[in-house]
């Protein structure tokens, strides 16, 4: 009898230990782990067309859920889906980490790409917040569809700048075309200029003129092209040829243009010779290499160095000293100024390349420019000093006004 | 090591003495190494243009999207061929007038993002004497205003403003010096690397011939 008493004891004990095992690892009991572990959703979910761009992307933003580094503190990551219908479809776009609570949804224009993002077209959204086990999805968005803007509301300070700018240089271009005299002060490169052209004239020999390595759409090598016209109007009176060997094909076209309109400005168009102004390479060295042989192959008296230079400028300008020419360099690439500086007779530093043509030509339209640049910068001065004491004064919203935001 | 590798490190080295051979002056190898590095650089860019520009740019929109307008650019660009005729060299002029119109329009806001007023807005700083950062600041805004009256044209140089613009030359003359030290180091490198790859040639053939 004990002993049947004692079976059956045993036997109760073994299904009420295999009722528990079997239970606690059932789905149901995942379910209620899950239901402790699952971070709440986040909220107050937002789409929208993100501003200031070409219509192809939308920003999503949300409340983190309040497990995100507070309360069970088990957010790990949010998820983004996507659907054009707010009850269903809805598949993953990105997954960001713990702590972001934004997302910029866009992609490209092009309608055959994988990665289109079609504008004018309703988007619905939901963010997924992800703990270790569980997640836990927000509301749905209202719709949003992405739409392009005309005017970059972030950049309105370029705007206020280029059109104060114009402002100024039509004024003084006026003010010079009426006969005012606009002072500008001595510039030592650019005085050289007519003793350089008189020296090659004397010795008989070439002007070397290199435009850089930059490309016809570079400010250096507009400026430099505008120099060129000047040079080159010179050295047709002079009767002294110019050799302009060019880094890019472009660059030699409009350089041959050039010369080419300053010939017949000087009223000797039969003396301009096309193949002076030549294409040598596009690669950087090898170009320095042909130019180092024209330097001691034909010796030319003067040297100038305008435009956009690289690695290759004190290689150009050392040459060119050993050789024994007058050497005229000028750059608004800030690396390579040093270079000139120490090894060419004469350096225009930054902006004096931009504002030598208006020295040389001395016409109302560029010295009237070389006057707006100084009131530029007057402006620029004032606007700097008036920052500092913003800054100083934690006065930020005077200093926002100069944020750029692309 | 194969015989492939020791013949065309002897051909890189033997160029590379043609080209150090212009410090002691203008001489044949030179004139050799000169005229094949600008003979195959002018090449590999006729290519480069061919597969990279051509024909991801033009070819493909044209012939398998059916994007036609890209043919719009590529007849400007053939314009430019014009100029082997005297005849009709004019024709090349608009296009060369319509790239520099396009340039100058996107450099002109384009700068006066990146070199104004991004340079500017970053100069705005707090000016104050409770720690160093703040004296650093107020030399930052004094070199900048002084470098920027150096480069006004329209007055002379004379008493303050004369003072102010030497100061602002000198300014960037320290900043020019810094410069031209740091680039001259990372071109000792280079030239130490050329030395490392003679005397990697050197072990290779001796290794090659003699076997130690």
């Amino acid at each position: 009898m004990n002993m049947n008493k004692s079976f059956h004891y045993f036997l109760f004990s073994f299904f009420l230990s295999f009722f528990f095992v079997f239970f606690a690892n059932s789905p149901a009991s995942d379910f209620s782990n899950t239901s402790v572990q699952a971070p709440a959703p986040p909220l107050n979910m937002k789409a929208f067309d993100t501003p200031n761009d070409n219509g192809h992307s939308i920003t999503i933003t949300w409340e983190l859920s309040p497990d995100d580094g507070a309360g069970k503190s088990n957010v790990i990551s949010y998820e983004i889906l996507r659907s054009d219908n707010p009850d269903s479809g809805f598949v993953v776009r990105r997954m960001v980490a713990a702590g972001v609570n934004t997302y910029e949804d866009g992609g490209v224009k092009e309608k055959k790409s994988e990665d289109y993002f079609p504008s004018h077209k309703n988007f619905y959204y939901r963010v997924r917040a992800n703990a270790e086990k569980g997640s836990s999805l927000s509301d749905v968005s209202p719709p949003a569809y992405a739409y392009g803007q005309l005017f970059h509301t972030g950049r309105t300070v370029i705007l206020v700048a280029c059109v104060i700018f114009t402002v100024f240089t039509i004024m003084f271009i006026r003010k010079a075309k009426k006969g005012e005299e606009l002072y500008i002060r001595p510039l030592a490169g650019i005085e050289a200029v007519d003793e350089a052209i008189g020296r090659a004239t004397e010795m008989g020999k070439p002007i070397l003129y290199i435009l850089g390595l930059g490309t016809a759409a570079d400010v250096a090598t507009i400026a430099s092209f505008t120099i060129l016209a000047r040079i080159s109007k010179m050295t047709a009176e002079y009767r002294t040829p110019i050799l302009v060997p060019c880094n890019d094909p472009i660059v030699m076209i409009v350089a041959q243009e050039t010369v080419k309109a300053a010939y017949l400005d000087a009223g000797r168009p039969e003396m301009y010779k096309e193949d002076n102004i030549f294409y040598v390479t596009s690669m950087q060295f090898a170009y320095v290499a042909a130019v180092n042989g024209i330097m001691v192959r034909e010796r030319p008296a003067t040297n100038f160095y305008l435009g956009k230079f690289y690695a290759e400028s004190l290689i150009l300008a050392e040459t060119g000293s050993v050789a024994g020419s007058i050497q005229i360099s000028g750059t608004d690439e800030i690396a390579q100024i040093p270079f000139f500086v120490a090894a060419t007779d004469y350096t225009l530093i930054g902006e004096e390349l931009y504002a030598a043509s208006a020295y040389l030509g001395k016409e109302p339209l560029l010295l009237g420019s070389l006057k707006a640049q100084d009131w530029g910068k007057a402006l620029v001065m004032i606007s700097l000093i008036l920052g500092g004491l913003a800054a100083s004064f934690h006065l930020d919203f005077f200093i926002k006004l100069f944020a750029v935001k692309l | 090591m194969d015989l492939g590798t020791i013949i065309w490190n002897t051909v890189a080295l033997f160029l590379t003495l043609c080209i150090f051979s212009f410090l002691y002056k203008d001489n044949p190898f030179y004139k050799f190494a000169e005229h094949l590095v600008v003979g195959v650089s002018a090449g590999y860019f006729a290519i480069i243009l061919y597969f990279n520009g051509f024909i991801p740019k033009v070819w493909e929109p044209v012939t398998q999207k059916g994007e036609w307008w890209y043919l719009l650019p590529t007849i400007l660009g053939m314009m430019t061929w014009a100029r082997f005729s005297k005849k009709w060299s004019w024709i090349s002029r608009f296009a060369i007038a319509f790239y520099m119109g396009i340039a100058v329009g996107v450099a002109i806001p384009l700068e006066m993002q990146q070199r104004v007023i991004k340079q500017l807005h970053a100069t705005m700083l707090p000016v104050h004497f409770t720690n160093i950062q703040g004296v650093w600041n107020l030399l930052i805004m004094l070199g900048v205003l002084c470098g920027l009256i150096y480069f006004f044209f329209s007055m002379g140089h004379k008493g303050v403003v004369g003072g102010a613009a030497r100061l602002g030359i000198w300014i960037l003359m320290i900043g020019f010096g810094a410069g031209f030290g740091l680039t001259v180091m990372g071109r000792i490198s280079l030239l130490a690397d050329r030395i490392t790859e003679i005397h990697n040639w050197y072990l290779m053939v001796t290794k090659a011939l003699w076997g130690f």
